[in-house]
């Protein structure tokens, strides 16, 4: 009977009367916390989600980017006009790629290196450091970087070949005395190829660390008193249980690499003439640079059936993963 | 790296306890197992020294031209990998003094602060709310808002260009402010979610017999064993705006407004002149930091990421 009165909260509670109580119910307590994340999301990811297929049939532009009323539609001429447009199409085509071609070789390389990590060795801090930093660092220096590496007359790659005479007057590569990675087509889709395996690589190779660490010991302990050599362990162990978090590993890169703006615009600006123009680096050129903010929604616009499809096959690992 | 020749015997001998290169049969002085040994250790290092060269390489070549002299840099018959000529700093000299960095860190700066602390202040609390108040809706409805991260910028720059100008915000620094949270609300929702889950709730539960009010019991005893994980947030988050380049190089035009991945990016290349030492200096200054940074906390964001795959 005393208790009321000698306990502080209760006695606060009993005296602020029914807002307390009111907010102490979790049905009201955890939408209450949870809404700011919401509004945020709904008014600043979904809104403009909704108004980039909006902004797709009309005629807005970066100086009016009000939709002012039904004059502004103008139905599918954005989608004639991107769709007839040469440099789409090459975009479109390099898009899909260089995310095809980049993600089947870094989920390769990052298997093998995944094994590397997860051996003890000397020196393997410096290593995992060395080996992360195309991820750690803000993607937009390290391919400035890249840049710099590939320059056309102070490549220091290319002095390397010259010296062993592979490059130069009266060599297999010359008689330029230069590569000019970034200038020649060929060249400049396998500099933006080689930029994604790089900046990929990383993350596909933690995001398998983590899977690999985590494959019981008793299994390995298993494997080895039954004889099971090391060809034998990777094929029938190792690799059918890192298959899911295999599949996260390499639906996050896809995702990197297929929505990514920054590689081809900073190492080639989708140069040389277009040929290594992405969705993302056209949608800059034609809606910010080109102002036509209309015309770059409908070529980014091709970006969502394949997120879509990503997102719903992460939704049914993840499902899979809780279910266990 | 450097000391794989002579390290790889010596290692041998010692008990590897590694599963990946783990001999099954571990008959001491068998010769064949110790050459496969001895073999599976020359291609780890093989391999290491491969990859952390072809990761390094830009970086590598970053640093080293920071400190040429133009007499050096500018001379195609030079051996670009050793200084012909002394190394100077004349080149960090002209960068401080001579360009606009110094206001781009400082932007870069202010526009971290303040999403950072949007971030806590709107993250903590939805955390909180899915992993103890929404039962068994907390984990998906944790995984969708995740799954919000992957809405790329490349999709969104566009309409927000529009939105930040009829706010009036373009090519302000609050455009930025106004636009980051979209991605570090969903990330670190989700990271410190995982986190929540392994705090001991006994003393939240614990309070409350006490007499506290639920709000009471989280302000005095939640918030207080949560720190770690509320520091993990303010990395995070501070980290994504370093990283960020889309919608900087849509939104701001103006060079006293950039932050500093786009500012070095079209600022510091003017027309066909490079100052490439400065210019090498500019990013190898911001990238080094924020990549010991990351790399420490990196455990965490791996947790993120692997969705709930792997179990822990």
């Amino acid at each position: 009977m005393s208790a009321t009165t000698t306990s502080g909260g209760a006695a606060v509670g009993a005296a602020s009367g029914g807002e307390r109580f009111f907010l102490e119910r979790e049905k009201v307590l955890g939408p209450l916390m949870l809404l700011p994340a919401v509004i945020y999301i709904v008014a600043l990811v979904g809104f403009p989600l909704v108004l980039a297929v909006l902004y797709a049939f009309t005629n807005v532009t970066v100086g009016d980017p009000r939709i002012d009323g039904t004059g502004d539609f103008v139905g599918l001429d954005n989608f004639r006009a991107v769709l007839n447009d040469n440099v789409f199409r090459k975009a479109l085509r390099n898009t899909i790629g260089f995310t095809v071609i980049s993600q089947i070789i870094v989920i390769i390389l990052a298997n093998i290196l995944s094994l590397v990590l997860a051996a003890d060795f000397k020196g393997k801090r410096l290593v995992r450091f060395l080996i992360l930093l195309p991820w750690t660092t803000p993607i937009a220096l390290g391919v400035l970087g890249w840049f710099w590496l590939l320059d056309s007359v102070y490549s220091p790659i290319d002095y390397a070949l010259r010296r062993l005479d592979l490059l130069g007057p009266q060599t297999p590569l010359g008689p330029a005395r230069n590569m000019y990675w970034l200038g020649e087509t060929e060249l400049a889709r396998f500099a933006v190829l080689l930029v994604h395996i790089w900046r990929t690589l990383p993350l596909a190779t933690v995001i398998l660390l983590a899977g690999l660490t985590s494959i019981p010991q008793d299994i390995k302990d298993a494997a080895n008193v039954d004889g099971a050599g090391f060809w034998r362990q990777l094929f029938y162990i190792r690799l059918p249980l890192l298959l899911p978090i295999m599949a996260v590993a390499s639906l996050f890169s896809i995702v990197f690499t297929f929505t990514d703006l920054t590689v081809s615009l900073v190492l080639t600006r989708g140069g040389p003439v277009n040929d290594t123009q992405v969705l993302a680096t056209w949608a800059y050129f034609k809606g910010i640079q080109g102002g036509s903010l209309a015309q770059g929604a409908a070529i980014a616009l091709f970006l969502l059936p394949v997120l879509i499809a990503i997102a719903i096959a992460m939704l049914r690992l993840a499902r899979r993963a809780g279910a266990d | 790296m450097a000391t794989s020749t002579d390290s790889a015997p010596r290692r041998i001998t010692a008990p590897v306890p590694s599963a990946a290169h783990a001999p099954i049969d571990e008959t001491e002085g068998s010769g064949k197992y110790r050459a496969r040994r001895i073999g599976g250790r020359v291609v780890l290092y093989a391999v290491a020294t491969f990859f952390s060269l072809f990761a390094a390489l830009p970086f590598a070549w970053m640093v080293l031209t920071v400190f040429k002299a133009d007499s050096d840099l500018y001379r195609a018959n030079n051996n670009p990998f050793i200084y012909n000529d002394p190394p100077t700093l004349a080149n960090l000299d002209l960068l401080w003094n001579e360009t606009n960095y110094r206001t781009f860190i400082l932007n870069t700066f202010i526009v971290a602060m303040l999403v950072v602390l949007i971030t806590v202040i709107i993250v903590v609390p939805a955390a909180y709310s899915l992993t103890r108040l929404a039962g068994r809706w907390g984990e998906s409805l944790g995984i969708l808002i995740f799954l919000v991260y992957l809405v790329p910028p490349t999709l969104l720059f566009i309409p927000l260009t529009g939105v930040v100008a009829d706010l009036g915000l373009q090519n302000s620094r609050w455009s930025m402010v106004l636009v980051y949270p979209t991605f570090t609300i969903p990330f670190c929702t989700w990271l410190l979610m995982g986190f929540f889950k392994s705090v001991p709730w006994d003393i939240e539960e614990q309070a409350m017999i006490d007499g506290y009010t639920r709000l009471g019991a989280i302000w005095r005893t939640v918030l207080p064993v949560s720190v770690p994980g509320i520091l993990t947030v303010v990395i995070f988050s501070f980290m994504l705006t370093m990283h960020e380049f889309v919608y900087a190089l849509a939104f701001v035009q103006s060079s006293g407004n950039k932050t500093v991945s786009v500012g070095v990016f079209t600022e510091l290349i003017r027309g066909d002149v490079y100052f490439w030492q400065a210019l090498m200096a500019a990013a190898a200054l911001v990238a080094f930091p924020v990549a010991l940074l990351y790399n420490y906390f990196l455990d965490r964001f791996i947790a993120g990421f692997t969705l709930g795959a792997v179990k822990g």
